[in-house]
């Protein structure tokens, strides 16, 4: 049975308006500071408060991952805040996690900028989770600026600016629109007075705050836009910057944990005694994840986890990678699908086609392997819990942490720190919970850091994604109809989430929903149920479904002998900002220009959380393997707030699809995953990284997403690359197997 | 267990530890010196370079008994205060992203500019091929190391 299902990307965009006009910014009065933790100082603290009806849409925003972040629905919620201090210095509270991604500098930039305060001036304080105080705190989905935050957050910032110069007025008996500010100060031209932002905020504290504070139109920005120094560097090559694993508490033990090699296996039955023998090691405990070894430091904890002897309760899954392979080409065949889009006559397109293209692509479960692997430090004392830990996800750490010990949320803090990169793997919260059950089980504050090889073993991976596509070109050579069936898990199968006959929104994502215009288009989904466990890895859906979309686009272009770049611009008509930054691309990549003998260029692009992004790679051919020589990346994501970051996520971003594409493969022998480190699972190495031009566009519009979407084009620029380079076309990632 | 005097960034450490206890170990969890990552575990990273008698080794896979007399060197004591010409260099290039293995990456490029110094670009490739960084800032990495070097940012 076909239906309508809705193809919306994760995390949609929103009504900016309908935000706009619902968002209200709120004084605290005195007593509420110290709850925020912002009694030092005194002065003016602003929050911001996004509506009941609106929190519920941006709980759900993030589509599959919603009840994950679980913000109180009842209650309206502040989130965030703005403190201008009798001292004259701003503290604005960040809710979202810094991972490299730079929310610690961007997102007080938009306060600031509205409040036109001395950049120099502004604090910022990591916020600790609090779904009361700060609504969603989730970082996913290239969300943090572009979703409410671009709004809150120079709402907040004009709200208290207008207070302060309305302080200032007043003060001087002058209309308050005589007077200016500037860099944490008010003036007023006609007198020559002037005051500090400092000796203001008491007075503008006792002001009613704006209905509706006017904010700047973007040419009159003077820190957005601009790239000061961002605020994570100095303690991150000072190595003073900590992440979880560098939290000390007193009288913490370290631990490390077992999980059964096998998914689904459980533990049967286990010797201790080799472990307890290594010296430092305190304790062995069962814990819902596996075994936990608790010792005086991680040396004895890794070692005491070698040593350890355990029989696993066999939970009946030992398949094999190619076993899981065949499964998915089994969906790929079956008559009944659940139907993402359908639009116009696609079996009478492909049959009238003048040229016709088809074929079976995969994608490989990957892993995550951020550098930092899983780590939390958890103390559970006089009826609380205290968790440190590097998470994307504050709330969902706090829910694990009352849920493991029988406490209301509101007796567990839980401390943010830096974020060894994120990827999407710490959203999730697993390993949180296992530092959580052995702090409890040994009564001591406990510091549980996994092994790589656990880290690698045991991760959410990327789903593995088999795909048949089928496509057709017009006697104008124009793409005509496209058929795509994709099966695979869904991205939180061990939760039991997705089913047979329904539409998983990622699985199709990038394919369902291209930024090209095809009259007849139909894509269906299988689900498949294998029980390895499936996360969000970085620009998630896209990250693998633009690689097979755009190579398959390729594929059409060359069966109609037609240039893939005038191809494609033949297919954009609707998305204007898409087409002009393929043109672009084209443009500063030289296409179509002459290389040097034995090099070739390859196209993509995409349309991704709210990022248009089209990129050219060269590629060589060096024993018979692909070396990526330059990747030109055009990006349109609205405004920029800070340009230097735009492009460190941009150049970082290519790197990693390229990574992906070449080497990263997670395979399974009889239930197990087999690569445990670098040497099985390789990232690219400094030898390797091409350099990456990156050209941002000039844009008006509002901002889009940055952190993920430069990542899915890599892939198929280089395949396409490397097909123009050696006329074979790569159908299934990685390109270089390990062994 | 056997008592170890290590040299670690200009001072005497007496510490307790199994003698095949790898130095990054002994730095973090007995010493406190958390600037040191691990990353692997098994020198496939580079998280965890430190210098030990001014060459850069990955203290994951050298055991504390290794370390004998010789000075060694974690990005904590590589400058007091951050004015390393590196550590300034990467400020200037705004290396790091999430900067997990950026003290490794440091470590390396400081030993590598103190025998070489003015790299070429293939004298970086081979010195910093062995650090792994997720957040791909490899581009970055090589400008700063130019930079510090005194010269201009070279073509890649």
């Amino acid at each position: 049975m076909e239906r309508e299902p809705e193809v919306r990307p994760l995390v949609p965009d929103i009504d900016r308006q309908v935000v706009a006009d619902a968002t209200r910014v709120f004084k605290l009065e005195r007593r509420d500071f110290v709850k925020l933790g912002a009694m030092a100082g005194g002065g003016l603290v602003l929050g911001v408060a996004f509506p009941r009806g609106l929190r519920a849409w941006e709980r759900g925003a993030d589509g599959d991952g919603a009840g994950r972040d679980g913000a109180d629905a009842d209650a309206p919620a502040l989130n965030a805040f703005v403190q201008v201090a009798t001292d004259g210095g701003v503290t604005i509270w960040m809710a979202r996690a810094e991972m490299g991604q730079g929310v610690l500098t961007a997102l007080p930039m938009l306060v600031a900028e509205e409040l036109d305060a001395d950049w120099d001036s502004v604090r910022i304080q990591q916020a600790g989770a609090d779904p009361h105080k700060y609504g969603r705190q989730t970082t996913v989905g290239s969300s943090s600026v572009r979703n409410g935050a671009w709004l809150h957050l120079r709402k907040a910032g004009a709200a208290a600016r207008a207070m302060l110069v309305a302080a200032a007025a007043k003060r001087w008996g002058v209309p308050a629109g005589e007077c200016a500010a500037s860099k944490g100060r008010v003036t007023h031209a006609g007198s020559g007075r002037s005051a500090g932002y400092g000796e203001l905020a008491e007075e503008a504290a006792r002001l009613a705050v704006p209905a509706d504070p006017k904010l700047k139109s973007p040419s009159a920005f003077t820190l957005i836009g601009t790239s000061p120094a961002r605020r994570d560097t100095p303690a991150k090559v000072r190595g003073t910057a900590d992440y979880g694993a560098d939290v000390r508490v007193e009288g913490m033990l370290q631990a490390t944990v077992v999980h059964p090699p096998r998914f689904g296996d459980s533990v049967g039955s286990f010797d201790a005694s080799k472990a307890m023998a290594v010296p430092g090691v305190r304790k062995v405990v069962p814990i819902s994840a596996g075994l936990a070894v608790v010792a005086d430091h991680t040396w004895a904890a890794f070692r005491g986890a070698e040593a350890l002897r355990v029989t696993w309760k066999d939970g009946g899954f030992g398949k094999d990678s190619k076993a899981i392979a065949a499964e998915l080409d089994g969906l790929l065949e079956g008559p009944e699908a659940a139907v993402a889009r359908n639009d116009g006559d696609v079996a009478g397109a492909l049959s009238s086609g003048a040229h016709r293209a088809g074929g079976r692509y995969v994608t490989p479960y990957l892993a995550h392997a951020t550098m930092e692997p899983m780590v939390t430090t958890a103390r559970v004392e006089k009826g609380r819990c205290e968790v440190w830990a590097s998470t994307q996800n504050p709330q969902g750490a706090q829910r694990v942490a009352a849920d493991v010990t029988g406490l209301d949320v509101s007796n567990v803090d839980v401390h943010v720190t830096f974020v060894g990169c994120g990827w999407g793997r710490r959203g999730s919260v697993d390993y949180v919970r296992d530092a959580v059950e052995t702090a409890k089980a040994v009564g001591a504050p406990v510091q549980l850091v996994w092994t790589r090889e656990e880290d690698m073993r045991h991760d959410e991976y990327r789903p593995i994604s088999h795909y048949r596509m089928q496509g057709a070109v017009d006697a104008k050579g124009r793409l005509s109809a496209l058929d795509a069936r994709v099966a695979a898990p869904p991205i939180g199968v061990q939760d039991g989430r997705g089913r047979a006959g329904e539409v998983n929104r990622s699985a199709v994502d990038g394919i369902a929903n291209s930024a090209y215009s095809i009259p007849n288009l139909r894509v269906d989904y299988r689900y498949s149920g294998i029980p390895v466990p499936t996360g969000y890895w970085r620009s998630v859906g896209p990250s693998q479904n633009t690689w097979v979309m755009e190579s398959f686009v390729d594929e059409l272009a060359h069966a109609a002998g037609r240039d893939p770049v005038e191809f494609r611009l033949a297919l954009l008509d609707g998305e204007p900002r898409v087409k002009r930054v393929l043109e672009m691309a084209a443009e500063r990549a030289g296409w179509g220009k002459p290389l040097p003998a034995g090099r070739a260029r390859g196209v993509a692009l995409v349309r991704d959380k709210g990022g248009r992004v089209a990129e050219i790679a060269e590629v060589s051919s060096e024993n018979g393997q692909p070396r990526v020589h330059r990747v030109t990346v055009v990006a349109d994501c609205g405004i920029v707030v800070h340009p230097n970051i735009v492009e460190s996520q941009y150049a970082g971003s290519v790197i990693a699809g390229l990574a992906a594409a070449l080497y990263g493969n997670i395979t399974l022998r009889e239930g197990s995953v087999v690569q445990g480190n670098f040497g099985g699972y390789p990232l690219l190495r400094m030898d390797e990284a091409p350099a990456v031009d990156v050209h941002i566009v000039d844009s008006r519009e509002d901002p889009g997403g940055v952190g993920e979407p430069a990542l899915p084009p890599a892939a198929p620029a280089l395949t396409n690359a490397w097909f123009a380079l050696t006329g074979t076309r790569v159908r299934e990632l990685p390109m270089v197997p390990q062994a | 267990m056997a008592r170890f005097t290590l040299r670690v960034n200009g001072s005497s450490h007496q510490v307790d530890a199994p003698p095949d206890m790898p130095l990054l170990w002994v730095l973090r969890d007995l010493l406190g010196l958390t600037g040191t990552k691990y990353g692997c575990g098994v020198s496939q990273c580079g998280a965890c370079t430190v210098h030990m008698g001014g060459n850069a080794v990955r203290s994951c896979v050298t055991p504390v008994s290794a370390v004998g007399r010789a000075e060694v060197v974690t990005i904590e004591g590589l400058s007091a205060d951050g004015s390393h010409s590196v550590q300034k260099a990467w400020v200037e290039e705004e290396v790091p992203q999430c900067g997990y293995c950026q003290p490794g990456q440091i470590m390396s490029a400081a030993a590598l500019l103190a025998r070489t110094s003015s790299p070429t670009d293939d004298d970086i490739d081979q010195a910093m091929s062995g650090n792994l960084c997720r957040c791909g800032t490899y581009d970055r990495i090589r400008k700063a190391i130019h930079r510090a070097a005194g010269g201009a940012a070279r073509e890649g």
